[in-house]
């Protein structure tokens, strides 16, 4: 099995608001993340394919199919947008790394036809980031 | 954990640290050999990083497997207070019989961060330089679950 990786990037603001928690709570867990007017970040999103290179092609998949997919389904979902308000998938979610990185998962794994999602990573910043895996642990990777 | 998805939290950590690659169980012929110019006699420093994974499940209502402020400042506490601005051979009991490469160090840190009870620690990477970097994930058997 080979992993093949492409990077993107793209940029997004955001704010941690849970509206069942009061104002203080809310301020007490998500700190300056919850910020009235919300605030952004330059993501970087790692999406890691495994599979066998075609004998032909010596390709898992072709990364230009890879490419469209990806800037059909995240960026022009994600890329400039505001992750609260106009990210259907994300409604009634914190847009936390590790929510958008598990959404992102939901919405490549159906598309890849060739090979099969390995990881998606997403990086908020260069020192935080999130990884969405197949749970091996539950039977769930034994396809 | 029955999702059918695995998420992992990761954090990156910054220490500045100095080490000398000397084993008092080597002659000075054979530690000049094994570690090359990493024994010379006044040690030298890196800045390294530290990745520190998580994992657990999403509370809903935070979106989070760990709140970053709690595992931040468990990691300030038992590592970067330890590590950040002192020499690994002097100032480090771990260090004291253990030669401080960063496969040690590696290790180290993970055994000071399996209590971190909020989260599961799956894994540690440290990188020594940009160009080096080592992970430890635990031994099987030790069972390292919050």
């Amino acid at each position: 099995m080979v992993l093949l990786t492409r990077k993107i990037e793209f940029s997004a603001s955001h704010r941690y608001h849970n509206p069942n928690l009061s104002a203080e709570e809310n301020r007490r867990i998500f700190g300056k993340c919850n910020n009235p007017h919300g605030h952004g970040h330059n993501y970087t999103l790692q999406v890691t394919i495994e599979g066998e290179p075609d004998p032909v092609t010596g390709m898992v998949l072709d990364l230009k199919e890879l490419k469209e997919i990806l800037e059909s389904e995240v960026m022009q979902r994600m890329d400039h947008r505001h992750l609260n308000y106009e990210v259907a998938e994300l409604a009634g979610q914190i847009p936390t790394c590790e929510n958008i990185a598990r959404v992102i998962w939901q919405l490549l794994e159906p598309k890849i036809t060739q090979g099969r999602l390995h990881r998606v990573r997403l990086y908020e910043s260069p020192d935080l980031f999130a990884d969405c895996y197949r749970n091996v642990a539950n039977g769930a990777g034994k396809s | 954990m029955n999702s059918p998805l695995k998420v992992e939290l990761g954090r990156r950590y910054h220490f500045s640290a100095s080490h000398r690659l000397h084993s008092p169980q080597l002659s000075e012929e054979e530690n000049c050999r094994v570690f090359g110019k990493c024994n010379n006699p006044y040690g030298h420093g890196h800045n390294y990083v530290v990745e520190v994974s998580m994992s657990g499940d999403i509370d809903p209502a935070t979106g989070m497997i760990a709140n970053l402020a709690d595992l931040d400042s468990f990691v300030e506490r038992h590592v970067l207070e330890e590590f950040d601005h002192k020499s690994l051979n002097e100032d480090a009991p771990a260090f004291r019989a253990k030669v401080p490469t960063t496969e040690n160090l590696c290790i180290e840190i993970f055994q000071r961060l399996k209590s971190f009870h909020k989260a599961k620690l799956e894994r540690i990477r440290v990188e020594e330089t940009g160009n080096n970097s080592f992970e430890y994930a635990g031994d099987s058997l030790e069972g390292n679950q919050p």
